[in-house]
């Protein structure tokens, strides 16, 4: 396949609102199941290991038309969560037995809840990921929050997760971030050859695929997209940050690299590299999905940093290791997590004169231009200021 | 003063008054603590651990209590403005806005004395994802120290063991070490007890008085008239002498006004009739906090119960402190408060409300700042008129942004949701 085949296809499974590939995947083989999980990070492994499909659910995009969630939601509450209720309420989700709600913001805690009382013959997990760090205390927490989920699917599998099919189920998953680390890096070292749209729809299909497949498929597009030449450009080099949970239009994505900004780096979609190195595939598996969380995962807004001079840490290593020049903040309206830690991360830049910008969207914002214009102004700000 | 005015003067019961003399005289400690060389600490109100900072001979600050009373007294828009200009969204909570607000116009409090940075930020995280960011907010800003108490979520509905066990050993391996250092004072576990047993004689008074307004007519006003009751024990007084003489004034008070069968206190003198007896759920608005409060007693309108009168603590349905186990029970504490429930709780608390306080209906007031208590609200209004079968009512306002209350508006809601209920009650009759 050649790269414009392979995002020719993540584009297919993109727009898909109604998960023809889950349905394909489940329809493969007798008493399949699969598990829905919200933003931003759930340990996948376990879902993987009860031979089930895990399926990240990150709203209905600017394509769907949302009627039946709007009647839920305050005007002041941001899109997700209303779209995802669009999605379950005309039964497009129904191919999913399970929704997981991790504990990144209220919204999606209270959405757990109204899962419950909306859909009630599905399973629905709140799941709790802890904010304290060292391994006696969160980590045990952790532990048992997993072995519950564990313990959960066991029931729905009607089978055991045994050790080995988690540990190996580790060993798929650390395949898969490796794939995605080589995709992040390749694209940071050669924007032009692999353009952020690209690279996004690449990382959404890995909400839908078996990870095993999104695995061959990254490193398929990472061969193709290195031999096919494409004209590089004189972009500004930008980390774009607070898209972590409602994602922007893909037009959105097009409109900033169109005004001139190479991103480099991003949050789109942390669930893929939340776990910045392997996990170990030997010992207790869930003990080393808590270490990994604990104490070798990224930085984002709805995790608790334990001192002053951590805040900002991850985003200043995203700028320096990727040669960025500056940052884009672009988060969801009436995003919480997102806009709370912008004026802290912004001080932060600030003292290492990194330049920024900032703008709020939606995930059915149809108006670019006053975003390209702004993208484009900062993308020429920055060439002037490296320029002078 | 003319007789108009006069008779608009503001009615309030001993124990209101009591208790605006204790926060008042809290504001006066915490102005002159570093003076005294004692050290401050600040902590949300939801699960707040205010037996233990008095192990530690804290002066105890609440985040909220200052943004309310800042609202209350109309200085919070200028202060959430001043702090959207330092760059902050408008579209986040109004509390946190305020609050670095009055930072950012110099170290006065509410009631204009000096408001001293804490020592220690004790973080307990519950029941809110803000207060995280509000608290890494103020230590960024002011480099306090801060203290992260996870409070893991009721997601299934219950507390479990291992979520009692991971508070505990928080509470043990991190918060009371830290608190001991930052202090200098060495942890007594008999003192945080004989504490607790003031908190229980507290509690079991307060329950008392808001159950009270089972009563037709109900002696007070669970919400408006509420949110004087729980002041002290939902703030920096839970485990004082001082508050367990308050709740005892307090309940021989409503005790005697049920005697006498009379109805709440108003801010206007005593209201002559019971009209309608309501459940209100989410925060009040606090910039408009008297206006908000006429439109209902000049209908004839009685809160009976709400679920914000339980956002420090869930006391009526059995929760005490115990000081037989105080750490599982602190424990305990920090998980039931109303925010950490899960929304079947919630819907369930409201349905059962309506229930025993033979309420009309359910009031929403859903506050633009909150997303805990405000996003999914319009699902809970659902339920609720589908289990009880009692008309519900919607309303959007905000906590401390002038901006977000429009009278105008809530009145005409409030006034046709009035009407409801009649014919409600008229067709029920024929
Ligand atoms: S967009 Fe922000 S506020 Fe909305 S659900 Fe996601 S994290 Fe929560
Ligand atoms: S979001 Fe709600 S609970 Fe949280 S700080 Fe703001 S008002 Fe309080």
């Amino acid at each position: 396949m050649s790269t414009k085949e392979i995002v020719a296809r993540c584009e297919q499974l993109f727009e898909d609102l109604d998960f023809s590939a889950v349905k394909q995947w489940k329809a493969a083989a007798p008493g399949r199941k699969a598990i829905g999980y919200m933003p931003i990070y759930v340990p996948r492994e376990i879902v993987h290991a009860a031979g089930m499909l895990p399926v990240g659910v990150f709203g209905g995009g600017d394509q769907l038309e949302v009627i039946q969630g709007d009647a839920y939601y305050q005007s002041y509450i941001c899109r997700i969560p209303r779209s995802t209720l669009e999605l379950g309420l005309t039964g497009r989700l129904d191919c999913l037995d399970g929704m997981l709600f991790p504990s990144i913001c209220d919204v999606i805690r209270n959405l757990s809840g109204m899962w419950q009382i909306l859909f009630k013959d599905k399973y629905v997990k709140y799941f709790d990921l802890p904010q304290t760090y060292d391994d006696a205390t969160g980590g045990s927490f952790y532990v048992h929050e997993m072995q519950t989920l564990r313990a959960d699917l066991a029931r729905l599998a009607g089978r055991e997760i045994t050790d080995d099919q988690l540990r190996a189920s580790i060993a798929v998953y650390n395949d898969n971030r490796r794939a995605v680390r080589e995709l992040y890096a390749y694209r940071a070292k050669k924007p032009w050859q692999a353009p952020t749209s690209e690279v996004y729809l690449l990382l959404r299909a890995g909400c839908v695929l078996p990870v095993e497949e999104h695995t061959r498929l990254v490193r398929q597009y990472l061969a193709q997209a290195d031999l096919e030449k494409r004209a590089q450009r004189d972009n500004a080099r930008v980390v774009l940050t607070g898209a972590f949970c409602e994602q922007p239009p893909l037009g959105l994505i097009k409109s900033i690299e169109m005004a001139g900004c190479y991103v480099v780096d991003d949050d789109f979609q942390l669930v893929q590299s939340y776990l910045l190195e392997d996990v170990s595939a030997a010992g207790d598996p869930l003990e080393a999905l808590s270490r990994a969380f604990l104490h070798h995962s990224a930085q984002t807004s709805s995790k608790y940093d334990e001192k002053k001079e951590d805040k900002g840490k991850f985003l200043l290593h995203q700028v320096k290791t990727r040669g960025a020049e500056g940052v884009v903040f672009a988060a969801p309206s009436f995003c919480d997590p997102a806009l709370l830690e912008r004026p802290m991360l912004q001080e932060v830049l600030a003292k290492h004169k990194i330049p920024y910008t900032a703008f709020k969207y939606a995930e059915n914002t149809g108006q670019m231009a006053p975003i390209r214009e702004q993208a484009g102004t900062f993308a020429d700000s920055i060439k002037l200021w490296s320029a002078a | 003063m003319n007789t108009a005015a006069a008779k608009k003067a503001v009615v309030k019961d001993d124990a209101m008054n009591l208790q605006k003399e204790m926060i008042a005289e809290n504001y006066h400690q915490l102005a002159r603590a570093h003076q005294e060389g004692k050290k401050i600490s600040a902590t949300f109100v939801p699960g707040n651990l205010n037996e233990l900072l008095m192990c530690f001979d804290f002066v105890r600050r609440l985040p909220e209590t200052d943004a309310l009373q800042n609202g209350m007294r109309k200085k919070s828009g200028k202060m959430i403005m001043d702090a959207e200009r330092d760059g902050h969204s408008e579209d986040v909570c109004t509390y946190v806005k305020s609050d670095l607000g009055m930072m950012l116009q110099g170290e006065v409090g509410p009631t204009g004395e000096a408001m001293p940075h804490p020592d220690v930020l004790l973080l307990s995280y519950t029941g809110c994802f803000t207060f995280m960011k509000w608290f890494e907010l103020v230590r960024q800003k002011y480099g306090c120290e801060t203290l992260m108490l996870h409070v893991p979520y009721q997601g299934d509905g219950r507390i479990n063991p291992a979520m009692r066990d991971y508070v505990v050993n928080q509470l043990k391996d991190k918060i009371i070490p830290a608190l001991e250092r930052i202090s200098g004072v060495k942890f007594d576990i008999d003192r945080l007890r004989s504490y607790m047993r003031e908190s229980q004689k507290a509690e079991e008074d307060l329950v008392r008085v808001l159950q009270s307004a089972k009563q037709r007519p109900s002696p007070i006003d669970g919400y408006f008239g509420g949110v004087y009751y729980i002041g002290p024990i939902f703030t920096a007084f839970r485990g004082t002498p001082e508050a367990t003489r308050f709740y005892a004034t307090l309940r021989a008070e409503i005790e005697e006004r049920v005697r006498q069968g009379k109805g709440p206190v108003t801010p206007e003198g005593e209201m002559a009739e019971e009209k309608y007896r309501l459940v209100v759920e989410g925060p009040p608005n606090w910039t408009s906090f008297r206006d908000f409060w006429k439109m209902f007693y000049d209908e004839g309108a009685v809160v009976v119960a709400s679920t914000y009168a339980k956002v420090g603590g869930v006391y009526d349905f059995g929760f005490r402190h115990d000081a037989e186990r105080p750490l599982e029970s602190l424990a305990e504490y920090c998980l039931g408060c109303y925010t950490n429930l899960n929304f079947p709780q919630r819907i369930d608390m409201i349905c059962k409300y309506i229930d025993e306080y033979q309420a009309d209906g359910l009031l929403i007031n859903s506050i633009k700042s909150c997303n805990s208590f405000s996003a999914g609200q319009l699902l809970i209004l659902r339920e609720v008129e589908k289990r009880t079968g009692k008309p519900a009512a919607f309303i959007e306002s905000d906590l401390v942004d002038p901006r977000y209350f429009s009278a105008a508006n809530i009145k005409n809601r409030l006034e046709s949701y009035f009407q409801m209920i009649k014919q409600k009650r008229a067709a029920a009759v024929h």
